[in-house]
């Protein structure tokens, strides 16, 4: 399996790593079982987000993803954020291998559930606005 | 940043010994020849090929008659299962014995001739990672045509008590096969001392070249086919022989039979320096038993680290390992043989294979111990896995 420079390179030096004590959304996805978690802080000011850590178990490309996913929404607004899409985050990574798609898709819904967060803390029900986020494991641990 | 490339992956393959390089070079250059051949290079091509056979015949203890050179332990494992299947439906018994952990090459064709409608019985190996030889007593029925078990596990190391499920199979007139491709080079084997039948063995795994392998069958038995073609040994095995890397695997495998004390007696100590050493770190587990285990060989895990990270930032470090977890087995399931000694899918994910060989050096094993820890903790403190670990959030091992 071969990854990418880039993959290696935000494997290698993660960006935006750890988490954020006055986050204003929090939102963990995967699970222990199928072997990748996410977990991303948001810091939200103005409808601009100002400030976002991650927090990632798993293989490279599920380090990689969320490390670039947090570069590329940082400093963005949540609408733009929203318009993330796991197709963008594998283009920014020049590619993933077949088997780590997955990974992408658990960045673009790390980052949509802290937004639902986000808008939970508001009193806003996030539903209409962020969607509802599915676990994909019937691609996973089929036991 | 460590500039030295330090292989601790000897169970996926090791590098081709000087001894071996010299042996068959040779045989790449002027001694092109095909053993078919009636003139003298092809002559003196067979010669080596039968030279390499009474290698191989000395190591294990059979006859050269008995030795099948074959591309691979792959290609032996499934001769050796799906002949016997064949050999033995004939006579009305389509019941095989194995255990949940063996190598893939064993498994695979199992249930390939599952849809055959022939029946697999398939025994635990306990959470030492060792099969029972009273449990393959107690599956032995009339109808059984074969007990395959493996004589060491490729990724957790455990040795299976073969020679009591040897004397147990000729007692009770079923045919023994095991897959000896890990084991070769770390203990003693003898196939007729210890009652085996069919033996399946890899050159890669001791110091010979990739895509050359043997299998040892009982004179006993005649087994159909796998590969049709050419008469090459002696009718039972096509395609010309791959004359080098069969001259290689006959040197390598003398010097693995013959040095596998001094062997063991110089990575033992290295094993138990591993095992202290990583032992000290919070929250890991040994896979597979502590004592039966070759001695070259560690598998750990742990908790709220993922495999395939491990592997990345070790080779950062100029490491070679390998890893159990899901995302190295190009599957999204970790490895069947963490989950058959019932390790949960959140451990398995975490788990690291160290096997060695006879050049792994002490330098080499206390670089590994210089970064692990460090490593574990890098990967822990970005782990979500890790922080509902320690806040007890999560699932309890045994």
């Amino acid at each position: 399996m071969l990854y990418s420079e880039k993959v290696m390179d935000h494997f290698a030096n993660p960006r935006n790593i750890g988490e954020l004590e006055n986050a204003d959304g929090v939102g963990e996805v995967g699970n222990a079982k199928c072997g990748d978690i996410m977990k991303m802080y948001l810091k939200i000011d103005g409808g601009i987000i100002t400030d976002v850590k991650f927090k990632t178990f798993g293989c490279g490309a599920a380090i990689a993803t969320s490390s670039i996913a947090t570069e590329m929404i940082k400093g963005k607004s949540v609408e733009d954020a929203l318009k993330l899409t796991n197709k963008a985050v594998v283009e920014a990574l020049d590619g993933l291998p077949p088997a780590k798609i997955h990974c992408s898709v658990l960045a673009e819904q790390a980052i949509k559930t802290a937004l639902a967060d986000y808008y939970t803390r508001q009193g806003i029900d996030p539903t209409p606005i962020v969607g509802v986020i599915e676990e994909h494991c019937e691609t996973c641990c089929e036991d | 940043m460590l500039k030295t490339r330090i292989y601790l992956d000897n169970a996926a393959t090791t590098k081709v010994s000087d001894k071996v390089l010299e042996a068959m070079l040779p045989y790449l250059k002027e001694g092109y020849g095909n053993p078919s051949s009636i003139y003298t290079l092809g002559r003196e091509a067979a010669i080596a090929v039968n030279n390499a056979r009474k290698q191989v015949a000395d190591a294990l203890g059979c006859e050269e008659n008995e030795v099948y050179f074959t591309s691979c332990g792959s290609e032996s494992d499934n001769w050796a299962i799906k002949g016997t299947a064949k050999l033995m439906a004939a006579k009305g018994k389509k019941h095989i014995i194995t255990s949940v952990f063996e190598h893939h090459a064993v498994l695979h064709p199992l249930k390939a001739l599952e849809k055959e409608g022939y029946e697999v019985t398939y025994l635990p190996v306990y959470e030492n990672g060792v099969v029972k030889a009273e449990d393959v007593a107690n599956a032995i029925r009339p109808d059984t045509a074969l007990v395959t078990i493996m004589y060491a596990n490729n990724e957790i190391g455990t040795i299976q008590p073969i020679a009591e499920i040897g004397a147990i199979c000729k007692e009770k007139g079923v045919i023994f096969h095991t897959d000896a491709v890990q084991a070769i080079g770390n203990v003693h084997i003898n196939v007729k001392e210890q009652n085996i039948d069919m033996l399946s063995l890899s050159g890669h795994k001791i110091h010979a070249q990739k895509g050359c392998g043997v299998l040892y069958i009982n004179k006993k038995y005649r087994l159909p086919n796998l590969i049709d073609g050419g008469a090459q040994e002696r009718n039972r095995r096509a395609g010309t022989e791959n004359v080098p890397a069969i001259v290689g695997l006959g040197v390598a495998l003398t010097e693995a039979t013959a040095n596998i004390d001094s062997k063991n007696a110089k990575l033992k100590p290295l094993q138990d320096k591993i095992y202290d050493a990583v032992m000290k770190i919070d929250r890991v587990h040994l896979n597979g038993d502590r004592e039966r285990r070759m001695a070259s060989n560690l598998n750990f895990s742990f908790e709220g680290v993922e495999g395939e990270s491990l592997l990345l930032q070790l080779d950062l470090q100029g490491i070679a390992a390998s890893s159990g977890s899901a995302c190295t087995s190009g599957s999204l399931d970790p490895s069947h043989v963490l989950l058959s000694i019932g390790l949960p899918h959140e451990i398995a994910h975490g788990s690291l294979r160290i096997s060695m060989s006879e050049y792994t050096t002490e330098e080499e094993v206390d670089a590994l111990l210089q970064v692990l820890p460090e490593i574990i903790a890098k990967l822990r403190s970005m782990s979500p896995l890790w922080e509902h670990i320690i806040k007890g959030e999560t699932f309890k091992i045994k």
